[in-house]
């Protein structure tokens, strides 16, 4: 199976048995208005897969990831990182990064600037940084943009940069929040071979959360389907071979009966939420 | 100006550099040349228009004096109008550093929390909406010298743009990127230094501009409130003084000073706001379509 792979990569198969990334135990959240966001969520992310948390707006697949990266807290229940460091306030420590919708770069800051920030924060100096930096950039095809600024960047580019910022300080976990949403079709598709390409070789555990049936389909292990209205999981498609995926792929049969299979379970958990009264 | 504008790169996703392809047509030298010579014509056109006017019409000096008596003034009583440059300017710019280090520091502390701000905010609003020459009177009672009385009339004023910029610019940082330093474990420190503060820089320079302005405006105004004299008067003084003596060469003199003051100020605060955003922010960078 993995003479298809380039040399150096990562053969998913051998780092699946490992214990999980995050365990979550009925975890549910209640905003301060008082909408129910999240209603007894239980989920074990394990090491090395891929996973998308795929459903309509609403249905708390955002909520989740923010909880799972302790950006926000849980109203009730229990979220672990089994195999992560915790620091004083419960949360782990520098193995998760995460990537928004918008690239969020420092407009002040060049693409340099921008991916050396996790280690600026974490006080090391720019010349010891720098080697892993400029890898990390040429990994996502930018090593000749170091001295740009963002403003000078397309979309595609800027969450390029985004990606290597997260990447850049070899998490364990990355979390990414629809990065790709406001992305044209091409550069989008682009993009998502170049973060599947990424998962092989860094064999980083990815939860990505997306509302495109297509998108998840493509790049996951496993998609968790939700339902809105409270927002709760709805069902699991485990998918085979996510590590074989390439362009031909696109056009496969196999996608093709994959997508139409998510795409029925996304309708029925659509249609099982209470209508809004 | 120079540099040249780099090209926005449309369809990044060919990683190849194209920021230094072809250098984007700069302006050629005659355009350049004209940049400068227009505005300069336009002004020597005015000084002879006005110079034309006194002399046909036979205007006496004391109505309005011609640009050459003008000048005539400026250079003989330059030994009585340099001194008094030098203290307008010195009292502006310290005033101006001052608000700087009041308006920053106070706007890093008042949106450390709601609360903080809730019960400082008042007070700054206050200072600024009383009109600085209805408490010059009061400020001149309580201060030392007649120089401190303006500076500290000079600060009040130039303060608050600096101070409501400032804090509009610490609470406008994009929330994702506040998630993104959570996300690292920064530091408050830090959140500070490498996030709120350089965020803030358009809204800082906005505030400097103003405040720069403001700052000499109220060096004058407070000079003629306190109608200070003696060695240590400023243009503005200066000013009244050639209005009571009839002196109005001098007094044309004085405010041409003053104004020649004010351009360089606005023309060195505008340098330095091109200076630090010059690189990232869409007020500074030229763009061509």
């Amino acid at each position: 199976m993995n003479i298809m792979h380039a040399p150096g990569e990562l053969v998913v198969g051998m780092r699946a048995s490992a214990r999980p990334v995050v365990t979550m135990r009925e975890v549910s959240k209640v905003f301060s208005n008082g909408t129910l966001a999240l209603s007894d969520m239980s989920l074990d992310v394990k090491n090395g897969e891929f996973l998308s948390l795929l459903g309509p707006s609403g249905c708390g697949k955002s909520t989740a990831l923010r909880i799972i990266a302790g950006l926000g807290v849980a109203s009730s229940g229990t979220i672990d990182w089994p195999s992560s460091r915790i620091n004083s306030k419960g949360l782990p420590q520098g193995d998760i990064s995460f990537v928004f919708q918008e690239p969020t770069l420092m407009p002040w800051q060049t693409v340099f600037g921008n991916v050396y920030l996790p280690f600026r924060l974490r006080h090391l100096p720019k010349r010891q940084a720098r080697d892993q930096i400029m890898e990390t950039l040429a990994m996502v095809g930018l090593e000749d943009f170091a001295e740009a600024y963002p403003r000078e960047l397309s979309g595609g580019m800027k969450m390029r940069v985004s990606i290597a910022r997260a990447l850049v300080t070899k998490p364990k976990l990355l979390l990414m929040d629809e990065p790709f949403a406001a992305l044209d079709e091409i550069t989008r598709q682009k993009l998502n071979d170049d973060v599947l390409r990424l998962w092989r070789q860094t064999g980083v555990t990815v939860i990505f959360v997306t509302h495109s049936v297509y998108e998840s389909a493509y790049l996951s292990s496993r998609i968790v389907v939700m339902k809105a209205r409270p927002g709760q999981v709805f069902a699991e498609v485990p998918l085979e071979r996510a590590d074989m995926r390439d362009g031909y792929y696109r056009t496969s049969e196999e996608y093709r009966a994959t997508c139409e299979r998510v795409s029925r379970t996304l309708q029925e958990a659509i249609a099982s939420a209470e209508p809004v009264s | 100006m120079s540099g040249g504008v780099r090209m926005t790169i449309a369809g990044g996703n060919i990683p190849s550099r194209q920021a230094d392809a072809p250098a984007p047509a700069r302006a050629s030298t005659s355009q350049k040349l004209l940049r400068v010579s227009v505005p300069l014509l336009m002004l020597f056109l005015a000084l002879l228009a006005w110079d034309l006017y006194v002399r046909l019409n036979d205007v006496p000096p004391y109505i309005l004096p011609g640009p050459l008596t003008v000048a005539d003034a400026l250079l003989n009583d330059w030994g009585t109008l340099w001194p008094a440059l030098f203290v307008t300017t010195k009292i502006t710019f310290m005033a101006l550093a001052l608000a700087l280090l009041g308006g920053v520091g106070l706007a890093v502390f008042l949106v450390q929390s709601r609360w903080v701000e809730l019960a400082f905010y008042p007070f700054a609003v206050i200072l600024q909406v009383t009109p600085i020459v209805a408490v010059a009177p009061l400020i001149l009672i309580y201060a030392p010298t007649t120089q401190v009385a303006l500076l500290i009339c000079a600060f009040l004023v130039a303060f608050f743009p600096i101070l409501s910029n400032m804090v509009q610019g610490l609470k406008s940082v994009d929330h994702h990127l506040l998630n993104l330093f959570d996300l690292y474990g920064a530091s408050r420190w830090q959140t500070l230094l490498y996030l709120k503060l350089p965020a803030a820089q358009p809204y800082f320079m906005t505030g400097l501009r103003i405040g720069g302005g403001l700052a000499l405006i109220a060096a004058v105004v407070a000079e003629f409130a306190a109608g200070s004299a003696g060695a240590n008067s400023g243009l503005a003084f200066r000013l009244l003084e050639a209005q009571y003596r009839l002196n109005i060469p001098r007094l044309f003199a004085a405010l041409i000073l003053l104004s020649l003051l004010g351009v360089a100020i606005f023309a060195l605060t505008s340098f330095i706001a091109w200076l630090s955003l010059r690189r990232w922010h869409e007020s500074s960078v030229r763009r061509e379509n």
